[in-house]
């Protein structure tokens, strides 16, 4: 089993990495698994949002007309595990222009904040590099939510536990594909082994280059502020077009540097401690 | 499609598309009605197709395409006419396919009168009846010496059709279509050139259309003019070409091969009418044809009568050709509905169709309903059309009142198809079987058992009578095997008999062993082999990976398995393939036989130099170098002389409602058109009429990818349901600003018809447009909602008028005229008052 999990990243500890965490599944570790989301083949169907509904059970987020262009759901929540935003850009003249669709989903972070902030557990890394939920164990106190740069994860109206893409866990286990993937009629969800995926991805933007001057991947660069995405995106102009955040930095980044501080100014501090009451005798 | 190549079905299928070097998608938002379809379209994109979307509105099918030209809403034969001009005009036709595989060469009566010389009529008008006779429309001297029919190949005589088609469209030229359309004549310009760029001998083009081009009163003549386009440019029967009739839902290609219609019989055989055929000999004389495959009528009536009538059928009694129902006149969809209104159609079965919500004039629908005695609605919840007797607008408004309405409503829950076993035909003519996976809950059955088991009743009832008006039910052969607990008639069964079987009672393999002495039974001829082998052909599942990109092992298309019908047409006269590139099926001289990627449309050994003899009858009548083997003389008619009641060559005419007036003749619309004046059922003045302005904008109807048709099976779902949660208007920024309509708020919208209201969604995907001279907003809804659901709003189609194609009897739902303001509409009785303002504007009253 090859370990497809990039190594840690300078400035990273180690328990916050996708592949020191799936190594801890030992002979059990599979290929780290993960979407490459090719936006100009989306034809904005929404066949992953009923796909991904359907399978994970999760109820509608209510029935409300946003006016958002044919985005009605808005946002990914604990309810919504996939969304598709539509970005109308019509040229002046209106006689063309583009109206942009993406599926959004988890981004399965190499460095998930979510999963360092975790208090009891819940979420964790599983055996194909994905990050995960476990709603038996969660208790909803919400760190999780704050703690994700892309705000994917939210309150599950059923249960009031956190609920997120796991990336279809279930299916995987039997050598399915994710539900979205499986729907989606245009391969604008493509479903693999990350590593392969970002290879695809490098190839199919030096061609949509060509013809799109601002296309561009994002969280295909292992390097960036979450070590890289288990989702890739292919756009075709900048994230927060979409409405993603263009420099996401897992917040837990500078955890260890904020440990090393603390422990720092505590041992100063014991040590003053220490210092006075030896100066007192 | 039927006119033109012979058959009513698409000539290609959905996966064919991949091969395409230039896709034009018109009349069709294929990416949100057809997304999974879509797929292939955007392969070809992928490969580098130029894929081109013309429409109205910038949809999600604009935003896929490579090119979006925006067109005013019912102006598409214009559009069409534009580039059977630039083809004519530039010598792009593609000559050696237009000489030998369509009627261009063949010259026409000296009498022909064209609408360019009548002022938009042909010769054959008769104004009292509102109608042609088709006479002067035949082939010159057909009546005197018999076929063939005299032809120039040089295409040079002005009396041969290529010429009378070069003369009816010098008038379309790209800056008159352009001020028609709304458009640029520079789009017309380049989406004639994209096509006549990837046409001929290496490449080919193909068009995609769906409601959007039938659902108007000239929406024959709109797909005719596609097919003459196609046929100039050579792509009929070969890969990558053709024309993909998207159809509305799934199984409405079925539903017209084993047919829900008034006039036809299975596999396309007319109704017998009640004066015009007196015996089965009669018949097959005047419905069949001396040459070409309608030459063996009496086959496939005979096997079609023995399915029906099993050994009750004989030669002795004309296989009781006197027992099949007979009609008399028009008994379509919409004339029955004029009819419940009058009181003459007394009884309705609703199945499959939400009407209340779903057809043009659904408040007319909802009155209708209301006028019944009895009414049986079949679905999976209690639609509209079933709860209209308490909830309609109607009620809410004081129009109508439940106490009064007579109509007993018997509400029966449906299966779904995961609950019963049985086939769907969908778009690409290809039948797939679907196996029941869990039984139906509750007292939910299946459409089968319904109709087998409520015949099995009336038969019974019927036996005791012994009365000779009882021999049509009672002679029918009605012994499906059943199972289970609820029993359930084998599907299987039924479609075993549709395929049919041979004097020993095996499974016919195609409708080439069809007699006509009573010895063979088929249901549907053209369905002949489904059934192949006594193997359930349709539910082949061969992956794909595993044969090849045709997949022929994939279900069974009709006819005999074939995916791209006329595919003669893919190899030239001589039998070679027109180029490597585009190699699909061709003569092999070694084995003297048509082979290929597919099967031949063909008879499989017949030599492409194979001349018949004079007085040769059916397909040996057809030579080795005609492709269309349906038609009587084997060619792909560019003019249609016969089966079109509107004229032999497309005309553009203004929808029936419209705010400008026709630039090109002084008749306005169709002059054809099929019309039902009467209260609830006005027209909206146009132009040329007295207060031609008081409907100033266009208005157009379509669906949304989230929801489908009358919502009865979409707004019951909460994941679709929230997806387009609600009734919305689709508007410019310079309509709102005319209007003072706010985004996301809320506007009223009426016609003479009814007032509705609808959320406002101000879009610069919707432009206004320059049509002579004048800026003409349009105002855009899709038709998802009604009364019930975890969804509801008002119905989009409460708005329209009933006016049809005179063909196909469809109503027009994609270019009427309405008017819009800002806020709510008025509730209960102010709706009537309301109304009544709007007709004393436009001076309906007296409008009957």
């Amino acid at each position: 089993m090859s370990r497809a999990c990039p190594e840690p990243v300078e400035g990273f500890i180690d328990l916050t990495s996708a592949a020191a965490e799936s190594a801890t599944y030992g002979a059990e570790e599979r290929d780290r698994m993960g979407f490459f989301t090719d936006t100009t083949l989306c034809i904005g169907c929404k066949a992953c949002e009923v796909a991904c509904k359907e399978w994970n059970q999760l109820p509608s987020d209510g029935y409300e007309f946003t006016g958002e262009s044919y985005d009605n759901t808005k946002e990914l929540s604990g309810n919504t595990w996939r969304h598709v935003a539509f970005v109308e850009q019509m040229e002046p003249e209106r006689d063309t222009g583009r109206w942009l669709m993406e599926s959004d989903v988890c981004k399965h972070c190499t460095h998930a904040g979510c999963l360092d902030v975790c208090p009891t557990g819940a979420i964790i890394r599983t055996e194909f590099g994905t990050v995960v939920i476990q709603d038996d164990i969660c208790n909803g106190c919400g760190y999780c939510v704050v703690a994700c740069p892309f705000g994917v994860i939210g309150e599950k109206q059923e249960d009031h536990t956190m609920g997120k893409c796991t990336l279809c866990y279930d299916r995987l286990k039997v050598g399915e594909q994710p539900a979205c993937a499986k729907a989606c009629p245009t391969e604008s969800i493509q479903y693999g082994v990350v590593d392969e995926l970002r290879e695809r991805a490098e190839k199919r933007l030096e061609k949509v280059q060509q013809k799109f001057d601002g296309a561009q991947l994002y969280l295909n660069d292992p390097n960036d502020g979450v070590g890289g995405g288990g989702s890739l995106f292919l756009l075709l102009d900048k994230p927060q077009v979409y409405g993603l955040p263009p420099n996401p930095i897992v917040p837990t980044k500078d955890l260890p540097q904020r440990w090393r501080t603390a422990g720092i100014a505590a041992a100063a501090l014991f040590g003053a401690v220490v210092l006075c009451a030896v100066s007192r005798r | 499609m039927g006119t033109s190549f012979g058959r009513g079905g698409a000539t290609t299928f959905q996966q064919d598309l991949q091969n395409s070097d230039c896709i034009v998608i018109m009349g069709s938002n294929m990416a949100e009605n057809h997304p999974v379809g879509f797929q292939w379209v955007m392969e070809a994109r992928e490969r580098g197709a130029t894929v081109i979307h013309v429409d109205p509105r910038f949809t999600r099918t604009s935003a896929a395409a490579t090119k979006h030209v925006p067109i005013r809403a019912g102006s598409d034969i214009a559009f069409l006419g534009g580039i059977i001009h630039y083809i004519l005009k530039n010598d792009r036709a593609f000559k050696e396919y237009v000489v030998n595989y369509t009627n261009g060469p063949v010259l026409l009566r000296d009498d022909f009168k064209d609408s360019e010389e009548l002022d938009g009529f042909f010769s054959g008008w008769h104004a009292d009846k509102n109608g042609y006779t088709h006479e002067t429309w035949q082939y010159k001297d057909m009546d005197t010496h018999g076929e063939p029919p005299d032809t120039d190949k040089t295409l040079q005589d002005p009396r041969c059709v290529y010429q009378v088609l070069k003369r009816h469209y010098a008038r379309y030229t790209p800056e008159t279509v352009a001020r028609i359309c709304g458009t640029e004549p520079q789009h017309v310009i380049d989406v004639a050139e994209a096509l006549c760029a990837n046409s001929g001998r290496e490449r080919t083009s193909a068009f995609c259309y769906s409601v959007a081009w039938t659902q108007h009163t000239t929406g024959v003549q709109t797909i005719r003019g596609a097919a003459i386009i196609q046929l100039l440019l050579g792509n009929i029967g070969r890969p990558g070409g053709g024309i993909l009739a998207l159809r509305g839902h799934a199984s409405i290609q079925g539903s017209t091969d084993i047919p829900t219609l008034f006039n036809i019989l299975p596999g396309y055989i007319p109704m017998p009418h009640a004066h015009a055929h007196d015996d089965l000999k009669d018949f097959i004389e005047s419905e069949g044809a001396k040459t070409g495959s309608w030459g063996n009528m009496d086959k496939y009536i005979v096997s079609l009568l023995k399915a029906w009538f099993g050994e009750r059928a004989t030669e002795q009694n004309d296989f009781c050709f006197d027992l099949l129902p007979r009609i008399n006149g028009d008994h379509s969809s919409y004339r029955s509905i004029m009819g419940m209104l009058d009181g003459t159609v007394k009884g309705f079965f609703c199945i499959g169709e939400n009407p209340a919500v779903g057809s043009a004039n659904s408040g007319l629908h909802r009155r209708a309903l209301a006028n019944l005695e009895w009414l049986v609605v079949r679905d999976f919840s209690e639609i509209e059309s079933a709860s209209f007797w308490y909830d309609a607008p109607e009620i809410e408004s004081g129009e109508l009142h439940t106490e009064s309405i007579p109509t007993e409503v018997f509400w029966m829950p449906a299966a779904a198809h995961a609950e019963k076993d049985g086939s769907f035909t969908n778009t690409q003519r290809l039948l797939q079987w679907h196996h029941q996976a869990v039984e139906p809950k509750g007292e939910a059955h299946s459409d089968l058992w319904f109709y087998y088991h409520l015949g099995k009743r009336i038969k019974e009832k019927i036996a005791a009578q012994e009365e000779p008006f009882s021999d049509p039910i009672a002679f029918l052969t009605w012994n499906y095997p059943e199972k289970g607990e609820t029993a359930d008639p084998d599907a299987q069964a039924v479609l075993r008999e549709i395929n049919g079987w041979d004097a020993n009672g095996r499974a016919l393999s195609d409708y080439n062993g069809l007699k006509a002495d009573g010895s063979t039974a088929c249901g549907c001829w053209i369905y002949c082999g489904c059934f192949k082998d006594e193997v359930n052909q349709t539910a082949r599942r061969k992956p794909g990976s595993e044969q090849s990109w045709v997949a022929p092992e994939w279900a069974w298309a009709w006819p005999a398995n074939r995916r791209i019908i006329y595919n003669r047409a893919s190899a030239d006269p001589q039998g070679k393939p027109w180029s490597e590139r585009k190699k699909y099926v061709w003569w092999d001289e070694e084995k003297a036989e048509w082979t290929g990627h597919d099967v031949p449309d063909f008879n499989k050994t017949k030599r492409p130099d194979y001349t018949p003899e004079a007085g040769a009858k059916a397909e040996d009548a057809i030579a080795g170098w005609q492709p269309f083997v349906m038609q009587e003389d084997g060619l792909g008619w560019l003019f249609v002389p016969n089966g079109i009641v509107d004229g032999p060559l497309p005309v553009f005419y203004e929808p029936h409602e419209s705010p400008v007036k026709n630039a090109l003749y002084s008749q306005q619309a169709n002059p054809c058109r099929q019309q039902f004046p009467r209260t609830f059922n006005e027209s909206n003045p146009s132009p040329s009429d007295a207060h031609g302005d008081v409907f100033p904008f266009v208005l157009h109807t379509y669906r949304l990818t989230e929801h489908h048709t009358a919502g009865g099976m979409s707004r019951t779902v909460p994941h679709l349901s929230e997806l387009q949660p609600e009734f919305f208007c689709e508007v410019s920024p310079e309509l709102a600003q005319l209007r003072g309509l706010t985004h996301g708020d809320w506007a009223t919208i009426f016609t003479s018809r009814a007032v509705i209201e609808a959320r406002v969604m101000v879009t610069d995907r919707v432009k206004p447009m320059r049509v002579d001279g004048k800026t003409l907003h349009s105002v855009g809804l899709p038709y998802h909602w009604g009364s019930r659901g975890l969804v509801t709003g008002d119905s989009a189609n409460d708005l329209l008028n009933i006016t049809l194609d005179p063909n196909a009897h469809i109503q027009e739902t994609k270019g009427l005229t309405c008017d819009i303001i800002s806020g709510r509409r008025p509730r209960g009785k102010d709706v009537p008052d309301f109304m009544n303002a709007v007709r004393t504007r436009s001076h309906l009253e007296g409008q009957e």
